[in-house]
């Protein structure tokens, strides 16, 4: 913990953007009933209205405040984003790691099931599978984490057997280590960042699968606000809007909010990701 | 008209060359104003420690400097032409075609995807001086000049498929394609066995010659260098310590640095006494033989080891000596025979052997670099053996740290909380040690420990060594392949080759006549301080060929 508090003194200005962008976003998901000037769900202005006060974004077809909606869509899209990248990270960098470290039978046949588990599109198996359970959160979280820890349990094997190669591996086995040590001591610390690293970038993927979900209908269901819906739902405005005046035209720019507020985080994500990435090799200096 | 002559045959003059490196966001100079003449046909010796900025000085003279190294003052002028501030348009005129460089590593330095012959054929194909067919031809004689087996069809092959040494020699051969005025040698031959070394040395100083090329030789070896040198400069922390006469050197080194260099190699312990009759050996190898997939490493070997003593394992690489190691640690289980530690049979893979059999026999490891996990801090590499085998904890642990940080030679103080990257080679080595004593144990297998490190810090460790094993009775396995360390340090030798014992008995019985056919082959090509000793090696070995 400290050796990052020190790096971050270092951190470079593109890593500072990416982290007061993230500060900026988590803040809204965290005190967004605090921050938003109006509820997520309810009707609370005439459809379609323009960005003037009080809708300073307008309101959406059904009159619902998109200001309000956008806010508490970053804590249902990011909360859930966070909450399937942390569970496909525990699933995937467990099996992973004991893939690389036990070898053998468990290697085997955990690999086989990711290979079956990649070999599927995953946007076609989550559409599949969500159809059939149905599309709850929890059901959501779990089919993402699921698909998603196949990714994460290859790099983590990867990793892991790189470092298992090494000579302090050879001393901690002849010395007759438990598996417990070995992963959590001898082969955790030092893969650490490229896990760091990768946790950024599976966090955008899961971001990004939760909005392609949601467009395609299958994601969180309305009511519920969150940026992939909200990007379908105004996309159709783009034809019918009016360009002639700045205020009809704000109809028009509506699908461009959710989808900027996804391109925004998801960029200042990996400008954080690739300064960790930057640490990490450095350090095999 | 003397003086012009002198200038003509100058070749290379570096006046007060400064370089500096970056490391940590500042420029340190890691060659601190050095002078270098060399004139044609002349081959100078570069020698130091690492970190003494041999290799720097060696690029620099082709004006070239690594990333994040630059020239900051002083002058390189190549056969007049000043090289220091030259554009790359004109660098790349000179490199390959004038200047040549053969790297330490030539398996590394090859484009494993292409044939050793095109490669040969780029550099001068590119500079415009032989067609492609000429350069092929061209690429035969040079290939036999350099003795390479079948010169017609070796270059042919990819690199994979020709062995270190010939790969080496291939090299040679490419960097004289165009008959270069100067060739930069960095440590050809470090990476290579005695027996190969030896003919690499031989082909590489005849094509020099022959074709009256200059030559920078960069090497930690001074016995080596020693055969190849006219003039010898030392070089330490980016300082000339002093330079002259290869012969003068040798003889009659001026600076202290110098002298503690030249007598390294002279460091023997003292005997141990003799074995009492009938004392059951500690530990006993019967029949081993090992495979790796279907491939033999190791056949039926018989080994004896006996309490406080040291035996030293010798051979090439390849031969099954770091194998043996991983069967007496378990890590590979023998398909046939046993391993004994005081009359017991040791069960075949460490996972069966109970941890108070596994304290008492440690490993340590070549690359301390890779032995130390990267993470742990030295609190942490020690610590932990003494946690696990003797169940030490809190402050008793911490005293034990210290102790034994104090008789590995480290301040305790100084070196508790760092991290590996935070010590040198040598230090990293003696933590190593420090926790293979931390375990207590009885028995200490070296595998080639001081292979990776400069001569001087190896000794203090072969020091360190004998002095354990004098203060705790400890018994060592030393596993190594240079015979320098064997005269050292061992009471009784084993030469293995390609996984068979050849020959095992007394140090002084295998270093005296008469020896087996091996053996003497490995002991005659070990390089020695004396200036003729390859003439006269060569000249033995060309006189018993036809006999």
């Amino acid at each position: 913990m400290y050796y990052w508090l020190s790096q971050l003194r270092e951190a470079p200005v593109s890593a500072w953007i990416g982290i007061v962008l993230i500060g900026f976003f988590s803040i809204l998901a965290i005190f967004a009933p605090l921050i938003a000037p109006f509820p997520e769900i309810a009707v609370v202005g005439p459809q379609y209205h323009a960005w003037a006060a009080p809708h300073y974004l307008g309101t959406d077809g059904l009159g619902r405040d998109v200001m309000s909606r956008l806010i508490f869509g970053a804590r249902n899209t990011v909360g859930i984003a966070l909450a399937t990248t942390i569970l496909a990270f525990l699933l995937g960098g467990i099996t992973g790691l004991l893939a690389a470290t036990l070898g053998g039978w468990f290697d085997m046949i955990s690999s086989r099931i990711v290979d079956i588990l990649m070999a599927i599109p995953s946007l076609i198996f989550a559409l599949m599978i969500l159809t059939i359970t149905g599309t709850s959160v929890l059901s959501l979280i779990l089919v993402i984490a699921v698909l998603d820890s196949t990714r994460v349990y290859r790099l983590s094997r990867a990793v892991a057997q790189d470092i298992l190669t090494m000579d302090y591996i050879e001393v901690a086995r002849m010395r007759g280590e438990g598996l417990p040590w070995l992963i959590r001591r001898e082969v955790l610390p030092n893969a650490a960042a490229p896990l760091i690293a990768e946790f950024g970038l599976r966090f955008c993927f899961v971001f990004l699968f939760i909005s392609a979900l949601s467009f395609l209908g299958l994601g969180l269901q309305p009511p519920t606000a969150d940026w992939g819906s909200m990007v379908r739902e105004s996309a159709k405005l783009i034809s019918f809007a009016n360009f002639s005046t700045w205020q009809t035209a704000t109809f028009g720019l509506a699908p461009l909010l959710p989808a900027g507020a996804i391109a925004l985080l998801t960029v200042a994500v990996n400008l954080v990701v690739d300064w960790v990435l930057h640490i990490s090799s450095g350090l095999k200096e | 008209m003397t003086d012009t002559a002198q200038q003509d045959d100058l070749l290379l003059d570096i006046r007060d060359l400064r370089i500096e490196g970056r490391s940590g966001g500042q420029w340190h100079q890691i060659v601190k104003g050095i002078d270098l003449t060399l004139k044609r046909g002349e081959i100078i010796g570069l020698i130091g420690e690492s970190g003494a900025g041999k290799s720097t000085l060696g690029l620099a003279a082709m004006g070239y400097t690594k990333g994040g190294c630059r020239i900051s003052g002083g002058s390189i002028r190549f056969d007049g032409q000043e090289l220091v501030g030259a554009s790359r348009e004109q660098l790349r005129k000179l490199h390959g075609a004038r200047i040549a460089y053969v790297a330490q590593s030539a398996a590394a330095a090859f484009n494993p995807a292409f044939r050793l012959i095109n490669q040969y054929c780029e550099a001068p194909v590119r500079h415009g001086i032989m067609s492609r067919a000429q350069a092929k031809k061209d690429a035969v004689q040079l290939y036999r000049a350099m003795q390479l087996p079948d010169p017609e069809q070796i270059g042919f092959r990819y690199p994979h498929q020709v062995s270190g040494g010939q790969l080496q020699r291939a090299m040679t051969a490419m960097a004289m394609a165009c008959r270069p005025d100067l060739i930069i040698f960095d440590e050809p031959t470090t990476a290579l066995d005695v027996t190969t070394q030896i003919e690499v040395l031989s082909a590489i100083r005849r094509v020099v010659r022959e074709h009256h090329t200059a030559a920078i030789y960069i090497t930690h070896d001074l016995a080596v260098v020693a055969q190849m040198a006219d003039r010898i400069k030392v070089l330490l922390k980016g300082d000339e310590v002093e330079e002259a006469d290869t012969r003068t050197m040798l003889a009659d080194p001026q600076q202290d640095y110098t002298k503690s260099l030249w007598a390294v190699r002279a460091f023997r312990r003292d005997p141990m006494p003799e074995v009492p009759q009938g004392e059951r050996p500690l530990l006993q190898l019967e029949g081993i033989s090992a495979f790796y997939g279907p491939q033999k490493v190791l056949d039926d070997i018989d080994l004896t080891v006996h309490r406080g003593r040291t035996v030293a394992v010798v051979g090439e690489s390849g031969s099954g000596k770091t194998t043996t190691a991983r069967v007496i640690m378990g890590l590979l289980a023998p398909t046939k025979g046993v391993v004994r530690f005081e009359g017991v049979d040791l069960p075949a893979t460490s996972r069966q052997r109970a941890p108070t059999l596994q304290r008492r026999v440690q490993m340590i490891h070549q690359m301390a670099d890779t032995a130390l996990n990267p993470r742990h801090r030295i609190r942490e590499v020690i610590g932990r053996p003494l946690e696990f085998f003797l169940g030490l904890k809190g402050r008793a642990k911490e005293a034990r740290i210290r102790e034994l940080l104090t008789l590995i030679e480290l301040d305790p103080d100084e070196f508790i909380d760092r991290l590996p990257a935070e010590l040198s080679g040598g230090q990293k080595q003696r933590v190593c040690i420090a926790r293979a004593l931390a375990a207590e144990p009885e028995f200490i297998i070296c595998d080639e420990i001081t292979s990776a490190l400069d001569q001087l810090v190896a000794e203090g460790i072969l020091r360190l060594l004998d002095r354990l094993q004098r203060e705790m009775g400890l018994t060592y396995l030393f596993i190594t392949h240079d015979l320098a360390t064997v005269r050292s340090i061992a009471d009784e030798v084993v030469v293995m080759q390609g996984g068979r014992i050849v020959e095992q008995g007394s140090k002084d019985e295998i270093f005296s006549p008469p020896h087996q056919e091996y053996t003497e082959l490995l002991l005659s090509s070990v390089p020695e301080m004396d200036p003729d000793w390859l003439d006269t090696v060569l000249a033995g070995r060309e006189t018993a060929t036809p006999a």
